[in-house]
């Protein structure tokens, strides 16, 4: 994107990088940072692929390897997470840290890399940390009431498709953290917000509306994220672009909410 | 289930926004009446402040509104300061925006700075001003056949001391910054913007918080050099 004039400083050639990382044997333990050297690194090397050679080059050395987070390695799953030099998932703009190439980085360039910081997100292991409190978020109001029985026909409740694409959009969150790695105040709103409005601009969605938004922003809270003061950094860190206009969605929802609250049924539903 | 609306993070960026934007109203308000001072005589400034002066009880209402609005906000964000450090307590090594649509910059990433400044200036300001010389110290002026405060002489004095208009000015601008972030963080906190305003709001309300900013930053420069 926004870097290609830099790929051309690297050709095929390989190239050395200076690594400085995170190193942190668990949450109790203080971390500190260890510098490493690394050879061999192709300019089309994926991100990840620059973190094997290094932990390849460490085993050798009878070195702990850096634990790191990945799985799918295409961008779409959410479980990379290293910020690399002051931006999470690195230079590229909407892209994972599986995304990012190493042709993005200068032959002999040194990389910082650094774990995501939020208190809500202890460090597990160097660059692994612990994003249990957004299943939490999402347990506590994330998901529709559904009619139990034959399942309904495909298209039995039509949905329009502005609302449809908005509700795409919102649901194109991978769950990340990205966005409460980037900002300041480490707070989770484009993360829940994303949620919130997926589910609110679908018909499936609307019995628990007011329920579901007042439960996640509680949870939320709950779990000790920050509060939003609109800087927008979330939005350009954010993997899938998604935009800061859900979370002034997730305030309207939440008001309206708030102002419309009934008590809640203590018998339960029937089924 | 319960909601503790006041005491959420929603909710306390909701009272942060509503006294944000009447204290912007506030501003445009005092904006207004300082521009009075452009006049060198200081005639009208006087009669605006004697005018004013005149609503008595009114008066008091209105200020012990400010005084509430200011508070609430003031607390609010020292609260939410707080609230951000327990959620960050570790910083980065670096840290550097990925630009794109981000907001983030001097204005946006020092609301805490240049509302620790505001708090401190406003409260001296008013002392100053409110609180500084009057009719006893023998600053009377008639206005309408009455004699009433000449507060124009008392700007005028004070703002022809060099450490005084530099400290105004550089508060002003600190106004400024805080008012280009405040008031589009405002709308986005009300919930006000949407995909088709936002970035006109963004823009409108920088427009708006560097008016203000330069507006007030304008008259002690003005007096210090032309009065």
């Amino acid at each position: 994107m926004s870097n290609h004039a830099k790929s051309t400083k690297t050709s095929s050639k390989n190239m050395t990088v200076k690594l400085k990382v995170w190193r942190q044997k668990d949450a109790k333990t203080e971390g500190k940072f260890e510098n490493y050297s690394l050879d061999g690194v192709s300019a089309s090397m994926s991100f990840l692929e620059m973190m094997d050679l290094l932990n390849e080059d460490l085993t050798k050395k009878g070195i702990a390897p850096v634990e790191f987070q990945s799985d799918c390695r295409e961008g779409i799953c959410g479980t990379c997470s290293c910020f690399i030099n002051g931006q999470a998932h690195g230079p590229e703009r909407g892209a994972a840290t599986c995304q990012v190439y190493m042709r993005k980085f200068a032959e002999g360039e040194t990389i910082v890399i650094e774990p995501w910081r939020a208190a809500a997100f202890p460090i597990i292991r160097d660059l692994v940390i612990d994003r249990s409190p957004f299943d939490r978020i999402i347990a506590a109001g994330g998901y529709t009431g559904a009619k139990t029985g034959p399942h309904a026909d495909a298209n039995s409740i039509l949905v329009p498709k502005p609302d449809a694409d908005k509700a795409m959009d919102a649901a194109a969150c991978i769950g990340c953290g990205a966005c409460v790695a980037a900002c300041p105040n480490s707070s989770a709103s484009l993360f829940t917000s994303a949620k919130i409005t997926h589910l609110a601009m679908l018909p499936q969605g609307h019995p628990l509306r007011e329920r579901r938004v007042l439960r996640m922003v509680e949870q939320m809270d709950k779990e000790g994220f920050g509060h939003c003061t609109n800087i927008g950094e979330c939005q350009s860190a954010c993997p899938k672009e998604i935009k800061i206009d859900f979370i002034a969605q997730m305030r309207r929802e939440y008001l309206a909410a708030v102002v419309n609250q009934r008590p809640e049924s203590k018998s339960g539903g029937s089924g | 289930m319960k909601t503790n609306f006041a005491s959420s993070t929603l909710g306390r960026k909701f009272v942060m926004a509503i006294t944000g934007l009447l204290l912007v109203g506030f501003l445009v308000a005092h904006l207004s009446g300082n521009f009075l001072l452009y006049q060198k005589e200081g005639s009208l400034f006087n009669a605006y402040a004697q005018k004013l002066a005149s609503f008595g009880v009114l008066l008091y209402a209105a200020e012990v509104g400010l005084v509430a609005f200011f508070g609430f906000h003031a607390y609010n964000g020292i609260r939410l300061a707080f609230l951000k450090q327990r959620a960050k307590p570790v910083k980065y090594a670096v840290t550097q925006s990925k630009a794109g649509n981000s907001k983030w910059g001097l204005a946006s990433n020092n609301m805490m700075v240049t509302g620790s400044v505001l708090l401190v200036f406003i409260v001296l300001h008013v002392i100053h001003f409110k609180y500084g010389r009057g009719l006893a110290e023998g600053y009377a002026v008639q206005v309408n056949n009455e004699e009433a405060r000449d507060l124009h002489r008392l700007v005028v004095e004070e703002f022809k001391k060099p450490l005084i208009t530099v400290l105004y000015t550089a508060v002003m601008v600190m106004l400024g910054f805080h008012l280009r972030h405040g008031i589009w963080s405002a709308f986005q906190t009300l919930g006000l913007t949407k995909e088709n305003n936002s970035n006109k709001i963004y823009f409108v309300g920088g427009v708006l918080g560097v008016f203000l900013g330069f507006g007030f930053l304008t008259i002690p420069l003005y007096i210090y050099f032309f009065v």
